[in-house]
């Protein structure tokens, strides 16, 4: 399968990223010599091989359900472009909740 | 019982319609744990906004997350308790999507490798018939935070985002479309909150968010095998809004359908205050959460043995206990559903009951007084200062006839404010009881003659108008006399009347 400049338009979309028409010409070329690399794998007979979402074999690490400290609220809101009164502060969002 | 009388019961308005409803839940129970599913951060609740926050749960750049086994266990219980299959190796997946409140830019969730699978309950259904709904899934994810729009201190065009809920650990349980009323999707809601309250993983609290339900509804031809175009109904808050909500989505499918229209699949919000449910103001395109494996938590292997372990100490579930009740106690069907349906009142009842002779006396009292007191304190049953050993004191007086019901209420409202043993007060109590027989008599004769139709009605043969007289006199001695000798003596003066007429 190919990608077409539509489905970089798309993925730009999903991603709130907004590209020039060279741009988006430029990524379909890009994320198609990416596909062709990674379809290299389809040469190889791999019936009855586990799909492979780690590269290490281990299990989960667990944690105890111990409360350990926070960041201050000081810190929590350092970084934040606006806040007030304790919240972070963002553009009035519209709509409900995605998810 | 499928589904065939669901229109027309639930839905007055659909009676000619034969459409058949279908309808799928996808609950989240949010977990009673200290800490957060991914990170140590405190999930108390009523916490400063963003004091409960660190690198992890705000998706900081090079924070790692790592899973809470109380979680897991947490998960666990539930699929035992709903008999589904805990996958040996589940997946943990980002679920990709943009919202201010979800400051990672991805829901860890799970995808296509669920912690379990393929479980049920039961529901009752119309005609107290019960009905197996499939559970097609249980998964673990993270919450999101909270945006705050209407309040005083958020300007017009801001919002403003706590993110405390950032992590807090959910569990999603899906169902297969297999309700078929309102009333069933209601049931089960009610069922999964006793079972998780029985599990002790969740609040299960409705209200409070603790258990939020999203339903999948659509209608189609009765008979039919196929899917309708569903719409997916949110933010109902209470079982009663569940209800409701589905009623209403019902009705108005149905209306449309009847018409000759067409769904169309969207998402609805229920407005509990105008009692209807609108589409969501979103955007045209379609959702693409482009999942895939979060490369930052490792597959969740489950050992048998683990499972094993968690099922020896699984507690008696709910449905066990009523059954239990029903066979050990000899207690009805409703005092044993009632008794069971809290495990707190369930606790405090085998408390008394393995204290007292009279079984159905002691679920009178619990149902009765001991619920009221705890409804009314807006506390468990077990915080009472009146404890069960105390209440099986004051019952043991009450059914052997030392005290009466009168007094007994006097002694278990005294108990629910001082916590003493009821002892003492029994004691004087008891010994407040008129024994003189002719002082007695004279009540019952007052009694009488105050009550001149009645006292006709009586010796006319309506016999059971004692009880009526008997209550009658002990409230006038506010319960300071043995019924006994009080019936005793009424049959005495009745007799007398009657020979006094010839």
């Amino acid at each position: 399968m190919k990608v077409t400049t539509a489905e970089v338009e798309r993925i730009a979309g999903l991603a709130k990223l907004a590209f020039s028409q060279a741009e988006k010409e430029q990524f379909t070329a890009e994320f198609n010599r990416m596909l062709d690399y990674v379809g290299k794998l389809d040469e190889l007979d791999l019936e009855g091989v586990e799909p492979a979402t780690h590269p290490l074999h281990s299990d989960a690490p667990l944690r105890e359900d111990v409360v350990t400290p926070s960041l201050s609220r000081e810190e929590a809101l350092g970084n934040a472009p606006a806040a007030h009164d304790g919240f972070f502060s963002v553009p009035k969002v519209i709509g409900g909740e995605e998810g | 019982m499928n589904g065939t009388g669901a229109n027309s019961h639930s839905n007055p308005g659909l009676v000619s319609a034969p459409f058949e409803v279908v309808i799928g839940l996808e609950v989240h129970i949010q977990l009673q744990t200290r800490s957060k599913i991914f990170c140590g951060c405190s999930v108390q609740f009523g916490a400063e906004a963003n004091s409960q926050v660190c690198p992890v749960c705000l998706g900081l750049p090079g924070a790692l997350p790592v899973l809470n086994e109380k979680v897991l266990a947490s998960a666990a219980r539930l699929a035992l308790a709903t008999g589904c299959r805990i996958n040996p190796v589940s997946l943990f997946a980002r679920k990709n999507y943009f919202y201010p409140d979800l400051p990672k830019g991805y829901q860890i969730s799970q995808f296509d490798q669920p912690f379990a699978s393929d479980g049920g309950m039961t529901v009752t259904s119309e005609g107290d018939a019960q009905r197996a709904i499939r559970i097609r899934r249980i998964h673990l994810e993270d919450d999101a935070g909270r945006s705050i729009h209407a309040e005083a201190f958020v300007a017009e065009d801001e919002t403003l985002l706590d993110l405390n809920r950032c992590g807090v650990p959910l569990l999603e349980l899906v169902t297969e479309p297999d309700l078929r009323s309102p009333a069933e999707a209601a049931d089960f809601m009610q069922r999964l909150r006793q079972l998780v309250r029985y599990l002790g993983i969740s609040s299960g609290n409705m209200e409070e968010g603790s258990l939020r339900c999203d339903a999948n509804i659509s209608l189609r031809p009765a008979g039919s095998d196929g899917l309708g175009v569903k719409t997916e109904l949110k933010n109902m808050n209470s079982f009663r809004h569940v209800e409701r909500a589905l009623a209403f989505e019902i009705a108005r499918q149905g209306a449309l359908l009847a018409a000759g229209g067409r769904i169309e699949q969207q998402t609805l919000l229920w407005d509990p205050a105008r009692g209807m449910a609108e589409p969501m103001r979103s955007k045209e395109e379609a959702h693409d959460y482009r999942y895939f494996p979060e490369p930052d938590l490792m597959p969740v292997a489950i050992s048998g043995e683990w499972v094993e372990e968690l099922r020896r100490q699984m507690p008696e579930l709910p449905e066990a206990r009523k059954a239990r009740y029903e066979r050990e106690f000899g207690l009805p069907a409703y005092d044993a559903g009632l008794l069971t349906g809290d495990p707190g009142v369930a606790d405090y009842f085998e408390r008394l009951a393995a204290r007292i002779e009279d079984k159905k006396l002691a679920s009178n009292w619990v149902m009765g007084e001991v619920m009221r007191a705890s409804n009314a304190r807006g506390c468990s049953v077990l915080e009472l200062k009146m404890t069960p050993e105390h209440l099986a004191v004051l019952l043991d007086s009450l059914s052997r006839g030392r005290i009466h019901q009168q007094a007994a209420r006097r002694i278990f409202a005294e108990g629910l404010e001082n916590g003493l043993s009821p002892a003492e007060a029994i004691e004087r109590e008891a010994g407040a009881q008129i024994h003189d027989t002719d002082q007695l008599r004279m009540v019952v004769r007052e009694a009488l003659t105050s009550h001149p139709d009645e006292t006709e009605a009586w010796l006319g043969g309506k016999d059971k108008l004692a009880g009526f007289f008997t209550g009658v006199i002990l409230q006038s001695l506010q319960g300071r006399a043995d019924p006994r000798a009080i019936m005793a003596l009424l049959q005495e003066e009745r007799k007398a009347l009657l020979e006094k007429r010839g």
